[in-house]
This record gives structure tokens, sequence and C-alpha cells, in this order.
């Protein structure tokens, strides 16, 4: 973009018509290995609130990325009012007039709300200390505030707001950038009903106002009232559009699913066993409202599914000690259980495989050996002092028993393959008696190969015993590994499915729910 | 990690045999025995240092625990007339005390290490120096503890017995910290402490004990630096002395993000320190450029290790 700014008065006009405010054309992000986008074509009307819908992993953050000059496209073109852009720079994207609401906010708790809103163009009185005209920095903010109706001052601390509020300053922060497209990623994820209702009404007066909404969100209820339009995404390509007659909960559940399985399951060798691990009113952290009952079964692989932010990660945490259990009883093998650390997770046979292994399952910058040991370090030690042969010859074992291609066992893990690295995390654990196993994503971002055979070690951890319960959003992942699949929704567990009832249209419909139907009839889009 | 030791080692020497050209004093027994004594004692602190670093923290007290610790050991040996070994327990179990206290406000109240050991650093000073109404503690006029004298000033064979006792301190941390499970989990816990706390390591003890331990060498130390200067003005006393202990570990190789560094590396350190020191003195450089040389090093290592990092990232990354 030039420094003139308007991106109107640029180039010569594409079509006799004017042309539309956004338009993506076959626009295509390859990855190695990976085809995040294909050939995504669409397009946004000015005063248009177009929602984008997708699973887990279906584009939709890639797509979002190119728009906001974060990532650049391998193919296609992006048009804005009919300029062409082969990619578009993070400044490029603002001065066309592009805004995002981000999913984590982008503020600085530690100002106020005029200051965050007019973050870097604060208006400064003439001198040389360039000190901020506070009255003029109101006198903007202000009116942006009144247009949203907001119900805080533009000299409240960012601090003091709730979640929702902030949403509302990141608004107010587009708009004064006289934003034209304004991108809300998951904007709903976690607002009170009422805290919905109000940001539907901020999105129709943007709509009002002229300005074009890109709504995306798991949220199909909230779809249905505010959308003008619908663009459907499925492994990185548009598999339909829904104009504003034609946009229902079943309709875009059905064009969200339908990718052809490959069956990944192995039979168990035998029916689940006794209970193992059992959760009696389990309530965590991140969703206290919540109580959580749920047995988990020797011999079993227990799949848990659910939108991103449904709380499966945060009960993996409780249940091996990181975070605190507020209420609830945990029993294992029939005994009540104490569980305030991961050490004591450890010591009972329960063990994580975290959905971060980089940061959370490895220290990248120990041996292969090293790591495969940190656990029990104290079976390898006499006294305080480490064997070193003892605990070489573990880590030799778990080398050749889950076959990690590694030069040696002093190879730094750092320097390693994905898969290989998920399999060290993996030794780590089976150079002690494991009774429970969670799996947190246990294969995101590992090759094919890789893949089949962590399904092979779970399925051989469950056949020895074994409870295993993998936390999954891939949905072949899930439906095509588990005995028996648990759906989380929003901080509860939102039913269970059984083989002959798997499908991706039974997950999808148990992940994203038919929220209180009602609270969003009231809403007024 | 070898490598790095290596190189030190080599500098040591190169050094060495610059100043005995310039100066053939440097290897007179007179001033090599000097040196070492000097070795010994800003020595058994750095290994505090260093460890406590490897947990990617920081002790800014040990300076002011010398005074404290100093003014009290000798009113017990004067003013109480305690027994010199009961003295010396009391003493080395204040500096464990004192490490207890920094481990618990760093992680029970999680408060920054830094905060922490600096207003250590500020309250102990003034302590002692309260405690002797800012008058200077010493022994009485012909007051002698042979025992404890040979054990800490003596020498063997010209080899002053405070750097024995560096290297005997320095074998046992070496153990502890290359050979133990106690060692391999400090590392961890520098390196990455979130995944060490899905391994099971508790952590926060881990961490504490790093204190404690540096505490426990602090206490040790302050009675070698006691003996050393036999009279303690505790508005002085140990005055910048933390800033050797951690020159001597980062320049032996423990990086001030956490999770690096070796006992050799920091004996050789503090080895590099005291040459450096006797240089300036050698030279003729005027002392008063003393810590201008101290802070220069220091500055060259901080930025070699930096660059050596980014190098190693650099070839990773290939």
């Amino acid at each position: 973009m030039s420094g003139s700014g308007d991106p109107r008065s640029g180039k010569a006009r594409l079509y006799p018509v004017t042309p539309p405010l956004l338009e993506l054309a076959s626009v295509s992000k390859s990855y190695p290995g990976v085809r995040a986008l294909d050939r995504v074509s669409l397009k946004v009307e000015r005063g248009e609130v177009l929602a984008l819908i997708g699973e887990n992993g279906a584009g939709k953050s890639t797509l979002m990325k190119i728009l906001g000059g974060v990532v650049e496209p391998t193919e296609g073109a992006i048009r804005i009012e009919g300029v062409e852009h082969r990619s578009l720079s993070v400044a490029g994207a603002m001065a066309a007039g592009i805004a995002f609401v981000h999913q984590e906010l982008n503020l600085f708790d530690n100002l106020d709300v005029a200051a965050n809103v007019m973050i870097g163009r604060e208006p400064v009185f003439a001198g040389p200390l360039r000190l901020i005209d506070r009255a003029a920095l109101s006198a903007k903010v202000m009116p942006l505030l009144q247009r949203l109706g907001v119900d805080f001052q533009a000299d409240t601390p960012v601090a003091e707001l709730s979640l929702a509020q902030r949403q509302l300053v990141e608004i107010a922060k587009a708009l004064s950038l006289d934003a034209r497209i304004v991108i809300m990623d998951e904007p709903t994820s976690s607002l009170t009903a009422s805290e919905t209702a109000r940001l539907l009404r901020v999105i129709a007066e943007l709509k009002a106002g002229g300005v074009a909404v890109i709504f995306i969100s798991h949220r199909l209820v909230e779809v249905e009232h505010c959308a003008d339009r619908v663009v459907v995404l499925r492994d990185g390509a548009v598999v339909g559009e829904l104009a504003k007659g034609e946009i229902d909960h079943d309709t875009m559940i059905r064009m969200m699913i339908g990718r052809d399985l490959k069956s990944l399951h192995v039979p168990a060798d035998r029916p689940p066993g006794v209970t193992v691990l059992e959760l009696a009113g389990v309530r965590t952290p991140a969703h206290p409202e919540h109580a959580i009952d749920l047995a988990l079964r020797s011999g079993e692989i227990l799949g848990m599914a659910g939108l991103v932010g449904a709380g499966r990660t945060e009960l993996a945490r409780v249940l091996f000690g990181i975070d605190r259990r507020l209420a609830g009883e945990l029993s294992l093998e029939g005994r009540k259980l104490a569980i305030a650390t991961p050490r004591d997770a450890i010591d009972h046979g329960i063990f994580l495989v975290p959905e971060d292994r980089k940061r959370s399952g490895l220290v990248l910058e120990f041996s292969v050996k090293e790591n495969v040991s940190l656990a029990n370090l104290a079976a390898f030690a006499v006294g305080a002092i480490i064997k070193s042969g003892a605990e070489r010859r573990n880590a030799d074992e778990r080398r050749t028993a889950l076959d990690i291609r590694t030069a040696s066992i002093d190879t730094l893990v750092g320097t390693l393959s994905g898969g290989n690295q998920q399999k060290v995390v993996l030794a780590k654990w089976l150079s002690m008696t494991p009774k429970v196993v969670i799996f947190d994503e246990p294969t995101r971002g590992i090759d094919v190969g890789s893949k089949s055979e962590i399904y092979k070690l779970m399925r051989g951890l469950a056949d020895s015993g074994v409870a295993v319960l993998m936390i999954s959003s891939d949905m072949e992942e899930v439906i095509g590994v588990s005995d028996r699949i648990l759906v989380m929704r929003e901080g509860r567990i939102a039913g269970f499915l059984e083989r002959p009832e798997f499908s991706e249209e039974n997950v999808m419909h148990l992940a994203v729910g038919r929220r209180d139907l009602q609270a969003a009839e009231a809403v007024v889009c | 990690m070898l490598k790095k030791d290596l190189g030190l080692l080599v500098l040591i020497l190169v050094v060495g045999l610059v100043v005995s050209i310039l100066n053939p004093r440097f290897l007179s027994p007179i001033n090599l025995g000097n040196t070492a004594n000097l070795i010994g004692l800003f020595g058994l602190f750095s290994i505090g240092a260093g460890i406590v670093i490897i947990t990617g923290g920081i002790d800014l007290s040990v300076g002011s625990v010398f005074a404290l610790l100093g003014v009290i050991y000798i009113d017990l040996l004067v003013g109480w007339q305690l027994p010199w070994w009961l003295a010396t327990i009391v003493v080395v179990l204040g500096g464990v005390a004192l490490g207890c206290i920094h481990g618990f406000l760093i992680t029970r109240l999680r408060l920054q290490p830094f905060i922490v050991t600096l207003c250590g650093l500020l309250i102990y000073r003034g302590i002692a120096r309260y405690y002797t109404n800012d008058g200077t503690a010493g022994f009485e006029y012909g007051q002698s503890f042979p025992t404890l004298e040979w054990v800490t000033t003596g020498r063997t064979l010209g080899v002053p017995h405070s750097f024995i006792m560096f290297l005997v301190v320095a074998a046992i941390m070496a153990l502890v910290l290359h050979c133990s499970v106690f060692g391999r989990y400090l590392f961890a816990v520098g390196k990455n402490e979130e995944a060490a706390r899905y391994s099971g390591i508790r952590t926060e003890r881990v961490v504490a004990a790093a204190y404690i331990i540096s505490g426990g060498l602090a206490g040790l130390s302050s009675i070698y630096l006691a003996m050393y200067t036999r009279s303690i003005s505790p508005a002085s006393h140990g005055n910048f002395y933390e800033l050797y202990g951690i020159a001597a570990a980062v320049l032996g190789g423990c990086s001030l993000r956490g999770g690096e560094g070796s006992i050799l590396g920091i004996v050789l350190g503090a080895i590099l320190l005291q040459i450096l020191q006797n240089l300036v003195n050698l030279l003729g450089i005027p002392s008063s450029l003393n810590f201008a040389v101290m802070g220069t090093v220091i500055l060259i290592g901080v930025i070699a290790d930096q660059q050596l990092t980014r190098l190693r990232e650099r070839r990773a990354r290939r």
C-alpha cells in the first residue's frame, strides 16, 4: 500500500460495477507436506456479515492469517475493492481497512481504554516532549464508545474489564482505524448469553454502518441468527456456501463433515475390563460450574472429542495434578486417591502425554537418555548417585521397543523429528508401569508413518490392561482409533458414543450442541 | 560443555604464561600460595552462586552474609567463648537458614530471586553494622585457636588449606551436580521448568535446595574469610563479593538463562578471576582499576555466552 493510503483511488477499475469489498481468488497455502488451503475463493460485500465455519483444522485460521498479512499465500490473489494484491503485509492489511478481533485479545492490561484504542496514534501536544493530549484522546475515543453503547468509560483501566468488554475495546480500536472489514475469530466462545446478545447487536450496528464482518464461530445458533451468508470450509477447501434463506443448523453440520475416513481402528483384543480410574463430581478450575463423572476402563481407548476450549485439556491437567481439583473425588481401582502434584499421579501410574510436547513433554536440550529417565530417575540410582549403566540400558531398551529413530541415545531430543520426540515422551512413561495413560493430541504435527505407530502403541497399552484416554481434535483419529467416544462441550460432558454410533455427524452434533435456542431467538440481529 | 572448559583452561595458561614472562614473580612460591589462598576463599561461594544460576536464579546476598555471619562468628568465639567447632556449626547452619528463607520466598511466595536476594544484601549488611554498633569485630590480643587456624589459614607443603577445602567442596559438588539425581533435576528445572514439573519433579524443592546450598557455602566461606581477615568491619567486609561469585560462575560457562554450567567451569572461572586480579597487581596496573577489570570480564563473559548460543542455534537450524 502506498502512503497516500486509500486503495480506492489507486489502480484502474477492473469491474464496470462496484467490485466487492474483499475478494479472494483461488488462494492456496501449502506448508511442507500439508496443503492448508486449497484454491479458496470467496467474496465479502459492504455491510455484509459472512460466517466462516468448519471443523478444527479446516483452514479457517490459515485464511485469517492470510487476510491479516501474517502468512503469505502460495498461490492466488486477494482483491480489495478490485485492487489486486499477491499478498498482504500486516501494515498493508491495516491500511486496506482489515481489522481483527482476536480470540486471544491483544490489549495492554496496564493502560486504560482510550490509550488502548489509540495506541501508536496518540494525539500529542506540539513540542519536543510529545506529551499526550488527554483531552483530544478522549474526544476521539468517546464517540466510538458511544456508538458501540458500552458500559465503561474511556479512562477505565483495561485490567478491570471483563473479556466481553475487552472485545468491545478491540472493536472500538478497529473502528478508530476506519476498518471496513472486521474479522472476529470465535468472538463468543467465552461470553455469557447476554454478552453474546450485546455483541450480536454491535455486529448489527457495524453492518448498518457499511462495515463488513467476517464471523468465525462454532456456535451455529449464532451463525443462524446473524449471518447473511455462510461459507463452509473443509480440509482447506470451500465445500459450499449458504445464502440467507438456506442457513440452517443441520445443513451446516452436514456440510462441515462428510470426509472419507480411512479406518484406523484396530479392534481391541477383548471387551473393556473393570473401571480403573473413576471421577465423581470432579470440577476443574477452568469450568467450575460443571461437575464431571467419568469411568476409565481397563483395556479401552476412550476418545475425547470436542471443540477447542471445551475443557478437555483442563480436565487432563487436573487428573495429572498440574491444576488443583476444586471438588469431587477420584478413585483408582476402587481406592480413593489424593492427587496434588504430578508426582502423586505418576506414583499411582497415571501418566500424561501433554499437548505441547516441546514445552511440557520434553527438555529439548537434554539427550534422549536423560529425557527417558527423567520421571523415575530414582529407579536408576543407588542412593543419590545415578547408575549410568542402568540408565543407558533402560534408554536402549525403550529405544528398541518403541523404534525411536535417533543416531544415539545421547542425541539431543530437540534435533529429532516430531514423531520420534513423541516416542521419547512415551518412552519416559513406559519405563514405569502405567495404569492410566492420557494422550493429549497425541499425533499433532506428526507425520503419517509415526502416527500409525503411535496408534499401535496406544492399542498395545490398552490390550495390556491400561486405561487409555485420548484427547483429540482430529475427527479421523477420534473415530478411527477410539473404542468409545466422549464428547465435551463448554466444560461438561455432552455425551458418549459407542462404536456403532460413531460418525462425524454424531460427534459434531454433540460438540456444537443446540445451545439454548430460546435465548438466541431473543437476539435481534 | 567440555569444549568450553578446555577453552577456559587454555585461556588461564596463556594469561599465566604472559604474566610470568612480563613479571617472573608470578611463579614465585609466595605469589602462587597467596593466589591459591584467594582462589580458595572466593571459589567456595562461587560454587554456590553457580548452582543458583543453573536454576535460572541469582544470589546477590552472599557479600552481606559474610559480614553478618562473620561478626556473629567472632562474637561467638570471643564474647560467648563457645568452642570453635560449635561456633563453626552454628554459623554454617546460619547460612543454611538464610538460604531456606530465600528459597521459601522465591518458591512459595513466588518473588523474583533478584529482589529477594537484593533485599537480603541490604538487610544483612544493616543488621551486621547494628550488631557491632558499626564497630570492628576482632579477636582479643593473644587469643588463638590453633586447630581452627590450621584448618582455615594453615598450609601443607605450601598449599593453603582454603584452597584444599575449595577443591574438596568442588569435588563433592561435582559429584552432586553431574552424577546425582538432584543434579539432573537441577539442570532439568533450569532448562525447562514446565517439562520438569510434568515429569513429576518437585521443581520448587529443587530451586529452594539451590538457595540452601548457596547459603550453606556462604556460611562456610564466612568462617574462612573471617579467619583470613581476623577482624571484620561490617560496613565493608565482603562488599561486592557476590559479584565475584557470579563473575566466576558466568566465566565458567553458567548461563544466566539457566540450565547450563559445570563445577569444573566454575573452578576454572574462579581461578581465572584471581589470576586477573593478580595480574593487575603484578603488572603495575593501578589497583583502582580492579573493579573495572572485573566488570569488563563479566561483560565479555556474557557477550561470549550470548554469541555462542546464537551461533549454536543458527547451526541447529541448518
